[in-house]
């Protein structure tokens, strides 16, 4: 399992890096204007950036498609989203949703989802349990807990993306 | 004159600086000390008509308010209060370490205790815009010691908090009463305009949180000057106005406005730069030539060892101890904005602190990029870095 070292950068964003087993340190810098920055560490100067390779928001989302990783499964290292049938995930959330300054209430998550949100973490600082007058803000990011699939529904939810429900969905029938 | 002959003066000044700006990035340093020299040379050289004068002067004024905007925009985050938390033994190094020098000399020269007190905030205070040019440019924001650099940085801003508004107060000067007044004000202001953002920060936030970038823009910049002169009216510095404005603005709109009013600031911040150039007495220079120049090297050791000994702390080995100094040496902007503030106090304060600006600003960051070839010797020399520093 990787160890990942969260750094704030005042000013700049926050780093995650890790020490990888091929000997480097290896890291991800999120910059507060939404670039992300991946770069590797010197082998005879541990301290120092060898390469460092800025990507856009998009061309990050790309690279992390290749890498194999997915918005579900990006951070499932912790025990707590062992739990059989429950699935745990932190969801990025920017101003291209559709939700984007609006009260969490009108995501209406837990109805269409099966998923609750359960805690927001903003500017660093979790906000466990937000009421339903929260306003989202681009920049938070939603900590989301459900069955897998509603977890992976609130995700596409919160990007705006149609949302297919289980058949016996009540909401089906108000859709159409 | 003619609009003709303003926009063509103003003009050819700002290509100058624009000129000046891609050297310095060619060259690898910051175009803060070449826009000082800009101004001093359209001062020797060039004669400016008196409309273009008047542009630059108020422009340099907006750059200033715009400068302690920013700063203000940046604090009411959470990363300060831990910042403040984790980094606060290294914050008390650097103040120690490099304000008395400034103070020391300042009294050595003869100046008021005020001018020395300037004198001192220009010494101690590290130029983050060179710092964080240094860091991205060189590609060193994933670098271990970079979180220290950045967190002195961030602490000097809080320092700057409380001691600019104080120091406006003294500067208004006047009668004991009168100074105790102004100081009581100073800090009533900034102690109101810090609780009222910590408790009703997102109310105005909210209010000025308009969807329009050009209503923001607009709703933004308005604000500032309109505090900035309230301020100014009532004798307290029209830039400390801004200040609180900064720090009374927090979330998503902080982060928007600062997007918007960046272009803006670094367009008058120049310009600023320029009017500094412009005011210096130049032939009070040779006078400060030597106290300047020992200036500038007794605190780039104190600062060198400010960055070595945080990094030291964060677990960095030797390179990244020398990249840290190193990296803090130069100061710029609020330096010139401090010796500024003081010009009429103590005269050769502004000379002084150009030459002080020049001379770190520039070996700061010359030496920030000599580390594989530096930091070797000093190794040998310090085995251990010393004991008790």
């Amino acid at each position: 399992m990787v160890k990942l070292d969260e750094t704030p950068l005042p000013g700049v964003g926050m780093r995650y890096d890790f020490d990888g087993r091929y000997g480097k340190r290896i890291g991800v810098i999120t910059h507060r204007d939404g670039r992300r920055e991946l770069f590797v560490s010197r082998k005879d100067d541990p301290d120092a950036t060898e390469k460092s390779l800025v990507l856009t928001e998009e061309e990050s989302a790309v690279v992390a498609d290749l890498m194999g990783g997915s918005t579900v499964t990006r951070r499932v290292a912790d025990s707590m989203q062992d739990i059989e049938g429950l699935a745990m995930d932190w969801l990025p959330f920017d101003a291209r949703s559709p939700f984007h300054g609006m009260p969490l209430g009108q995501t209406m998550m837990r109805t269409r989802t099966g998923a609750s949100i359960v805690a927001i973490i903003r500017d660093g600082t979790p906000i466990p349990a937000p009421g339903p007058d929260m306003r989202l803000q681009a920049g938070d990011t939603i900590v989301v807990v459900g069955t897998a699939n509603g977890v992976k529904r609130a995700a596409k939810l919160l990007n705006g993306e149609p949302i297919e429900l289980p058949e016996d969905h009540p909401l089906n029938a108000a859709n159409r | 004159m003619p609009l003709g002959q303003l926009f063509l003066e103003l003009g050819t000044v700002i290509l100058v600086l624009a000129l000046v700006g891609r050297l310095a990035g060619r060259i690898g340093i910051t175009p803060i000390p070449l826009y000082l020299l800009a101004g001093i040379v359209v001062q020797v050289v060039m004669h400016l008509g008196e409309a273009p004068e008047h542009f630059i002067h108020t422009g340099g004024e907006i750059g200033a308010v715009l400068l302690l905007f920013t700063l203000g925009l940046e604090y009411t985050s959470d990363e300060l209060r831990s910042n403040l938390k984790a980094n606060s033994r290294i914050g008390v190094l650097d103040f120690a370490l490099n304000f008395t020098p400034g103070l020391l000399a300042g009294l050595l020269l003869g100046f008021p205790a005020l001018g020395a007190v300037l004198l001192g905030g220009v010494t101690y205070l590290t130029s983050s815009g060179i710092a964080s040019k240094i860091l991205a440019d060189l590609g060193r924001l994933g670098n271990r010691e970079t979180p220290t650099i950045l967190a002195v940085c961030v602490l000097e801003d809080v320092v700057m908090a409380v001691y600019l508004p104080v120091v406006a107060a003294l500067l208004l000067g006047g009668t004991l009463l009168a100074v105790g007044l102004n100081l009581f004000v100073a800090l009533a202001a900034f102690g109101a305009a810090f609780f009222l953002a910590m408790r009703y920060g997102h109310v105005l936030s909210r209010v000025m949180n308009v969807g329009s970038n050009e209503a923001l823009l607009l709703g933004v910049l308005g604000l500032v000057l309109v505090v900035a002169g309230v301020a100014d009216l009532l004798k307290v510095s029209a830039a400390i106005g801004a200040f609180l404005v900064g720090i009374a603005l927090s979330g998503e709109v902080a982060e928007r406005a600062r997007h918007q009013i960046e272009p803006l600031r670094d367009l008058f911040a120049a310009v600023f730069f320029v009017l500094f150039g412009l005011q210096l007495e130049l032939d009070r220079v040779p006078d400060v030539l030597v106290p300047a120049l020992l200036l500038a090297l007794v605190t780039s050791l104190t600062k060198f060892w400010v960055g070595w000994q945080g990094a030291a702390r964060a677990g960095v080995q030797t390179r990244g101890r020398f990249r840290a100094g190193t990296t803090l040496i130069p100061r710029g902007e609020f330096s010139i904005l401090i010796a500024g503030l003081g010009l009429t106090t103590v005269p050769t304060l502004g000379p002084l602190a150009a030459v002080y600006v020049l001379v770190t600003a520039i070996i700061g960051p010359v030496l920030a990029r000599f580390d594989g070839q530096l930091a070797p010797l000093l190794e040998r020399k310090k085995p251990q870095p010393a004991q008790g520093g």
